[in-house]
């Protein structure tokens, strides 16, 4: 079966006045569609920037990304959604100006697409919210505020850059918990960077492990746990977890201290 | 002005408050009202200290003029309707060069943030030309532009525009660089970037320059009507120090003083306004 995502010997280079510095080198992996995966690596390693250069921000200086099998930016109507760091929720925008922003850059602010919007936050708790500004929220709201502005636009593939790093850690477990059934719920398939372990065994189906700057994939884990109806907490609690995580710790230190 | 219902909301806000909350309030409104009164008290004190200086013969009247004659000379001015004339000539200039030192200001800082390279070519010049002490340029635009209204509102903005320029362009490259890339990722452009995110978030940053900006018109304007105006406070100056009219020139520099602090006072409320509906 074709992958929806493929990266294929992807390298990048960072220039500046003092010399260059290697972030990729020859990053090649698949993810399939509905799949979720999970992007570890060392601080540093170059995570976000193969992040950046899936959602088009950057260009790969050799290899490439291929999307359902054609390289990327060669498809009109396939979306892809990021989701920062930090939640970057405009406070002079109230929530729903906050939610429809992509709508309005794109154009596509219609009585269906509102509706939608509508509908989103409704359902996920943010309507009563709609005219009040993002400091009125709490962490894990306007982290659910940032995945709508997002998922409004419908995206095919979504990228999670670290979005749970700058929450406390009890917020960030029911953050994730959050984020994980919606993403799960919509249909989607999406990428996670995070430099937190636990947080990838316990909601990804794979874990790629990158090794330090220039980063390259060390290893490619699949989780499979075999709890019913999983979630990121069930997940923490099942036989395997701790396996799992110990491999991977395994792998990251292996490529970080060869000797 | 408070509503009746903010009345009655803070009369059941204070009837729950502890004894040691209501204690800090009362000291801190105490603080704050004999701050108030000082403030006050200096200038009564200042005034009658001057007054009576002249009275007492202490100092000449003729040279240092006092409150009273001020008070006098402002009363037989309203009277013959000149003083409205030029407080009238102040103010409007004033007012037009801060008005084109705002769309002159952004337009050029929304310029020099379009282009990096612009930017980093012009930057030494703008620096030098902020740097440059304004009153320098004044006798050349008279021989320039000519002894007109024109020339007092450009010598007015000439004092304000080119650190407004650099304020802003400095406020807009300072914007958060995660938010603009959000705007990116939305699919939007560097256009998408100036309109959703560099001038709102800006905004509170340009109201600021904008206050300090308005004081620094009414210097320009001033300075523009010492050496090429027939009406204004400016002029008003000048000539009461030539024909020594000093209770004139005092008189002009209090009311100076007075639309100083009115102008910033009217920007401060639009910093108010704003920061309440945001």
């Amino acid at each position: 079966m074709q992958p929806l995502l493929e990266c294929r010997n992807v390298s990048f280079s960072y220039h500046s006045i003092t010399g260059e510095t290697s972030a990729l080198k020859n990053i090649s992996f698949q993810v399939r569609d509905g799949e979720f995966a999970a992007i570890v690596g060392p601080s540093g390693c170059g995570k976000s920037t193969l992040l950046s250069l899936m959602c088009r921000l950057l260009e790969p200086e050799s290899g490439s990304i291929f999307i359902n099998g054609r390289p990327l930016g060669s498809h009109e109507e396939f979306h892809i959604g990021y989701m920062p760091q930090q939640d970057q929720l405009f406070e002079w925008r109230n929530i729903f100006g906050n939610v429809t922003l992509g709508l309005e850059i794109q154009h596509k602010l219609t009585q269906e697409n509102q509706e939608y919007a509508k509908k989103m936050m409704k359902e996920y708790g943010l309507w009563e919210f709609r005219h009040g500004k993002p400091s009125q929220l709490s962490g894990g709201m306007r982290q659910r505020a940032a995945l709508i502005r997002t998922l409004v636009l419908k995206p095919s593939l979504l990228l999670l850059d670290e979005p749970f790093s700058a929450l406390d850690y009890q917020t960030r477990l029911t953050v994730g918990e959050d984020i994980y059934q919606i993403i799960k719920k919509e249909h989607k398939t999406a990428v996670l960077v995070t430099h937190d372990l636990a947080e990838a065994v316990s909601m990804a189906d794979k874990v790629i492990v990158l090794s330090k700057r220039p980063a390259s994939v060390v290893a490619e884990i699949p989780i499979e746990l075999e709890i019913p109806d999983r979630t990121p907490m069930r997940s923490r609690n099942a036989a395997g977890f701790k396996e799992y995580f110990n491999l991977i710790w395994k792998e990251l230190n292996e490529h970080e201290n060869p000797d | 002005m408070k509503t009746r219902t903010e009345k009655r909301q803070m009369r059941e806000v204070k009837a729950c408050m502890s004894r040691n909350q209501r204690d800090y309030l009362r000291a801190r409104n105490r603080h704050r009202v004999f701050v108030r009164l000082m403030r006050v008290v200096l200038l009564l004190g200042f005034c009658i200290l001057w007054e009576a200086a002249v009275t007492q013969g202490w100092i000449d009247g003729f040279i240092f003029s006092s409150p009273r004659r001020i008070w006098n000379t402002f009363l037989s001015m309203v009277r013959d309707g000149t003083i409205a004339e030029h407080v009238g000539a102040t103010l409007m200039e004033t007012i037009i060069s801060f008005l084109l030192v705002v769309v002159t200001g952004l337009f050029c800082a929304i310029l020099l943030w379009c282009s990096e390279k612009l930017s980093e070519i012009l930057e030494p010049y703008l620096v030098v030309l902020n740097s440059l002490p304004k009153s320098a340029l004044a006798p050349l635009l008279i021989v320039w532009l000519g002894a007109n209204q024109r020339t007092i509102i450009v010598a007015g903005m000439s004092v304000a525009v080119f650190g407004t320029i650099l304020n802003l362009y400095t406020g807009f490259k300072e914007v958060s660089k995660e938010k603009s890339k959000l705007v990116y990722t939305l699919g939007g452009n560097r256009f998408h970037v100036l309109t959703k995110v560099v001038l709102p978030s800006t905004v509170p940053a340009t109201i600021s320059i904008m206050k300090v900006n308005i004081g620094l018109c009414l210097v320009g304007v001033v300075i523009g009507e010492f050496i090429g105006a027939r009406r204004g406070l400016g002029y008003l100056i000048i000539y009461g120090s030539q024909v020594f009219k000093l209770d004139w020139v005092l008189m002009s520099i209090v009311l100076l003083c007075i639309i100083a602090m009115g102008l910033y006072g009217a920007i401060g409320a639009v910093e108010k306004w704003y920061h309440r509906h945001l």
